[in-house]
């Protein structure tokens, strides 16, 4: 059943709702990706929260105008009206008084919230709002979705997503280098207008498919997940846009085989298992990479110190660096030096030596920033310079 | 304003209060730690804490639900600060993925379960329901000296006293080390207090009356009440004893003023039924902040 859907045989509405959703997900990561880089990941947040009492009035004013309140493009349009005064509340708070922006971006988030469920209760009061189904803003709810509304979906997230692609350049400058895209004469506040502007309409087309208490996660997550695999500008956008993208798509998946669960928990929670796979294995910054890193710093520091002191005949008491040097053929268990080890003391004593004469001396400055106590020095200095260096070891020796 | 007013709005409007005061009395504090949105990280995963305490113990009763609230919390403070650290990702952030992971997982958890027989779901959670803490035994003040009707006061209002009890302690208590604390954290380190853990204890607290409160009225108060009081309270005065003080009066006003007009006001215009008072709390609060933003005599940086 959840290969049928996520091979997309599930008919032609999930299939829309599925495609959608993936689109809508990467457009999010990459959208996410920059709010991420300028420090400001949680704004989404507010802007998610403030879209309910847009949805709730829209619903109130199209039944009163006589028409049907589950009209989704005018709730989606309903949403993002209230979005933008809500992200306006957040700049006006942050920019004309001395609270800071997490401050505004709580106090916004849980009024706007508020009213919200305010006006939802008057909904469910209405004759017309007992089957709203607004409910399914909060938590993303894509079962049963109409024909119409998962045409809507997949064609609104497909503009955003090409709208994101389109604007990347500039996004891209503000995001990782803020001090060059103003010099080349980018304002960087007009920038971040757009940044936010398309946070909205990421926020507003996800309020279907994740809900709007939940979309923030589909901003944030991919781009930290991204961050655990590169440092290079480029492939953070294209992997957060990749995570956010099967996010989406398996997530939408899932909830079309279990039509009864909420959409925006299965999206958010896919997202999360990929982030915590990057988390733990990631190369380089992932928890099992640091611990392999350290472990392996820690042996080549305890093998340096244990050859120094052979070659200045002094015994081996440490237990690791003992059974590291044996392990190595260095040593006899009883810690007594191997030929080979022989060979290595003498080579590491040679190398810490050379080490010394280099960083007492200031033309060698470049190469004694070098100096970690591990690095050979044959990595760092030529072998001309090297004769050099050696010139100067046996010279003391000749007077 | 008599017998049916003791009856079905005094306790909410009690209770109420103590929620708001609660909270804002650590929110002033987090306000100016720049650590504002950990009330916002609590109040979502106290979900999941809750849902796992009632699959692990099969009941609603108190104990389980405020050890799994409260466990859940420290949880989520230990998982924010491994990813800050293992993956050098900013604070706002790391927070960002693991409040929303943990609050799809209590959601999953929670629709995957049968739950139906106890009061025990998402909009119960985000909303709560104050409206339904009525005081069925009171026959009118004179009931507030009766002990047979007091026996019969709902269960939240004294345990919400108790956690504002509480709160108000800590702060009162460490009031001089959490002042230097927040504002020149390097001195209070010279003068040998122990910061680090100072700080932890606010964001404890700060989850005691969370997860309080939730039971009573849900999060969305929770997170308004964090916030909104202290921040209003901060364009008031330049002084922290002031705007504690403020922020209390403020926190109380928006409880007292939200749950009436949730109750009235729509009658009042012809209305029938009554709107959700946790979220009419939440509006007044954000209706005093802007007031305060828009008036207040310190409002700007510097003034």
């Amino acid at each position: 059943m959840l290969g049928d859907a996520l091979l997309l045989q599930l008919g032609y509405n999930a299939t829309l709702v599925t495609v959608g959703a993936a689109l809508l997900g990467v457009a999010a990561g990459v959208a996410g990706t920059f709010l991420f880089l300028r420090k400001r990941a949680l704004v989404g947040d507010a802007i998610s929260h403030a879209t309910l009492p847009g949805v709730g009035l829209a619903f109130v004013l199209m039944v009163a105008l006589g028409g049907d309140g589950r009209w989704l493009p005018g709730l989606l349009l309903g949403a993002a009206v209230s979005a933008a005064i809500g992200l306006l509340c957040v700049q006006g708070l942050t920019r004309a008084t001395r609270l800071g922006e997490d401050a505004a971006i709580g106090a916004v988030l849980s009024v706007f919230f508020g009213f919200g469920i305010v006006i939802l209760t008057v909904v469910q009061t209405m004759t017309a709002g007992q089957q709203a189904g607004l409910e399914g803003f909060l938590l993303g709810s894509t079962a049963g979705m109409l024909r119409s509304d998962a045409i809507l979906l997949a064609v609104s997230a497909a503009v955003v997503l090409a709208l994101v692609l389109v604007l990347r350049r500039p996004l891209e400058l503000a995001a990782f280098d803020p001090g060059y895209a103003e010099a080349t004469g980018w304002s960087l506040g007009r920038i971040d207008l757009v940044m936010m502007g398309i946070v909205l309409v990421v926020t507003v087309v996800g309020l279907k498919v994740v809900g709007l208490i939940l979309i923030v996660a589909l901003l944030i997550v991919p781009a930290v997940t991204a961050r655990f695999w590169t440092d290079r500008t480029g492939h953070v956008v294209i992997i957060a846009g990749a995570v956010g993208g099967v996010s989406g798509y398996v997530g939408a998946a899932i909830s079309a085989v279990a039509p009864a669960l909420p959409t925006g928990p299965i999206v958010v929670l896919v997202g999360f298992l990929l982030f915590l796979v990057s988390l733990l294995f990631s190369p380089g910054r992932g928890v099992l990479a640091s611990l392999l890193m350290h472990h392996r710093y820690q042996r080549r520091v305890h093998m340096r110190q244990g050859l120094l002191a052979l070659a200045q005949g002094q015994p081996i008491f440490e237990a690791l660096t003992r059974r590291l040097m044996h392990r190595a053929g260095l040593i006899l268990p009883d810690g007594v030096a191997t030929q080979a080890g022989q060979a290595a003391a003498s080579k590491a004593l040679l190398d810490e030596t050379r080490w010394s004469l280099v960083r007492a001396d200031t033309s060698f400055a470049a190469a004694a920033t070098r100096y970690d106590g591990l690095t050979p020095i044959e990595d760092v200095l030529t072998p001309d310079q090297l004769r050099d260096v050696d010139g100067r070891i046996t010279a003391p020796k000749v007077v | 304003m008599g017998a049916e007013f003791v009856a079905l709005s005094l306790t909410p409007i009690l209770i109420g209060v103590c929620v708001s005061v609660a909270c804002a009395l650590p929110g002033n504090f987090l306000l100016l730690r720049r650590q504002a949105l950990i009330g916002d990280a609590i109040s979502h995963v106290v979900l999941p804490g809750i849902v796992v305490a009632f699959l692990l113990t099969g009941t609603v009763r108190t104990g389980p639900m405020l050890l799994g609230a409260a466990g859940a919390a420290v949880l989520a403070v230990i998982a924010i600060e491994a990813i800050r650290r293992l993956g050098r990702i900013e604070s706002g952030a790391a927070m960002g993925v693991v409040f929303t992971a943990m609050f799809a997982g209590g959601v999953l958890l929670l629709e995957r379960s049968d739950t139906s027989s106890v009061h025990l779901d998402v909009e119960h959670a985000l909303y709560g329901n104050l409206e339904s803490l009525i005081w069925l035994d009171a026959t009118g003040w004179g009931s507030l000296i009766d002990a047979t009707a007091l026996a019969g006061l709902p269960v939240e209002l004294p345990r919400m006293a108790l956690a504002l009890l509480v709160v108000g302690a800590f702060i009162a208590l460490f009031w001089r080390p959490l002042a230097l604390s927040t504002f020149d954290e390097g001195f209070a380190r010279g003068l040998g207090l122990r910061t680090g853990p100072l700080g932890l204890a606010l964001v404890v607290v700060s989850a005691i009356a969370a997860v309080a409160a939730f039971d009573a009225v849900g999060s969305i108060i929770v997170i308004a009440m964090f916030i909104c009081p202290p921040a209003a309270a901060r364009m008031m005065t330049n002084r922290l004893g002031h705007q504690v003080a403020w922020s209390m009066l403020f926190a109380a006003l928006a409880a007292i003023i939200g749950y009436v007009l949730a109750g009235y006001g729509p009658l009042w215009i012809g209305a029938s039924a009554s709107v959700s008072a946790a979220g009419m709390i939440a509006t007044v609060s954000g209706i005093i902040l802007a007031v305060a933003a828009i008036a207040g005599p310190h409002r700007t940086r510097g003034s």
